[in-house]
């Protein structure tokens, strides 16, 4: 288990450099170019990183975030779901900034090892943002009756925030 | 839809904290919340260019076409009703492949254009076909296998071992999109009788 998170990346790396090299491309003219579009995209994410950086500080400091979290852990302690995972369950579907900056909250209060970080961790490595990704891919061909696309998209997202609760509260990920 | 949840979280966090005597720490997080998201997307920039400049070598040298080859087959069994030589199923394959090398830039035009050939044997052009409903649902379960942002995330904050979530990740993955795929299967067929 721990030999494929550690050879994963290099291995990918290798892979992606010697298919390149068989191919006779330039690898160094292409890293760039792709590099430049990385920034690109990066550069783009840091205004609605900014704007829901804020409201989450805002959240946890003025107490709200505390209320929430104490009103429901009497529903996510039944599935042993530590609360402050539960702000980032509900809104991953809907926002990939705003659960990004979610994560990096929990993060910087317990840290990305803990319980809470690795759950937040599984849970945002293995989910998407469903209602942007049916936005985008049905808005730009013009369908208007998505049928049961939600329903399914939406079950899948369900099972990946459970498992990620059960794979480290109960074997220990 | 982030229109009223952003909106709502900042206006609800500020009348809170007047209640619970908060207001200070509240206009302090304001501030900081706005320079830490600024320290977070700088150490986070080397790392996404690194592996955006990676995928792009990968892409150049069309390792998507060459692993779509391998894909076929399973993928074949999602779509069962698509044509595998058409040019439908070639994006759908292709898409399918981006993703899964976490080529965010290429998989969503390749996705965009699946799509657009999936319409084009559609019957009628408002309404989804079972195959655009199955595509869509495996784009939204995450088919990434290496969660880059998210290792470079773990890494700034100090992480023992970052990458060490990848297993769990795939576990999560796998379930996440059985289930996902299982789900539009039987929602489909309940829809046509």
């Amino acid at each position: 288990m721990e030999a494929i998170s550690i050879f994963s990346v290099p291995c990918f790396i290798f892979l992606f450099l010697i298919f390149g090299f068989i191919k006779r491309i330039d690898v160094y003219d292409s890293f760039v170019s792709g590099a430049g579009m990385g920034l690109k995209s990066a550069i783009k994410i840091i205004p609605s990183l900014i704007g829901l950086m804020t409201a989450i500080a805002m959240l946890r400091e003025s107490g709200c975030l505390e209320m929430i979290i104490r009103a429901i852990s009497p529903l996510t302690e039944l599935i042993h779901m530590p609360a402050d995972i539960v702000p980032l369950s509900l809104l991953r579907p809907l926002s990939g900034s705003a659960s990004l900056a979610l994560v990096t909250d929990i993060f910087q209060n317990f840290g990305p090892d803990s319980v809470e970080g690795r759950i937040a961790s599984i849970m945002m490595g293995s989910t998407e943002t469903t209602f942007y990704t049916i936005a985008v891919y049905f808005g730009s061909a013009g369908i208007k009756n998505i049928r049961y696309t939600l329903a399914a998209a939406l079950t899948a997202d369900l099972c990946g925030i459970i498992m990620s609760v059960v794979l480290v509260q109960v074997f220990g990920l | 839809m982030m229109n009223y949840i952003w909106g709502g979280i900042i206006l609800l966090s500020l009348i809170v904290s007047v209640f619970t005597g908060r207001v200070e720490q509240t206009a302090a997080a304001a501030v900081s919340g706005a320079g830490s998201a600024v320290d977070l997307s700088l150490s986070l920039l080397g790392i996404m260019c690194l592996w955006t400049g990676i995928s792009k070598i990968g892409e150049d040298a069309g390792l998507i076409r060459r692993i779509a080859k391998i894909l076929t087959p399973p993928i074949r069994f999602v779509f069962p009703r698509l044509d595998p030589k058409g040019k439908a199923f070639g994006s759908v394959v292709m898409n399918i492949v981006a993703n899964l090398l976490g080529m965010g830039n290429a998989a969503t035009p390749l996705g965009i254009k699946a799509v657009g050939e999936l319409k084009r044997l559609s019957p009628d052009p408002g309404r989804a076909t079972d195959e655009m409903c199955m595509l869509v649902v495996l784009n939204t379960a995450s088919l990434q296998l290496i969660p880059t942002t998210l290792i470079s995330l773990r890494q700034s904050y100090g992480a023992a071992s970052p990458g060490d979530v990848i297993a769990p990740i795939w576990i999560c993955e796998i379930c996440a999109l059985v289930l996902g795929i299982a789900a539009a299967k039987f929602l489909s067929r309940r829809s046509r009788t």
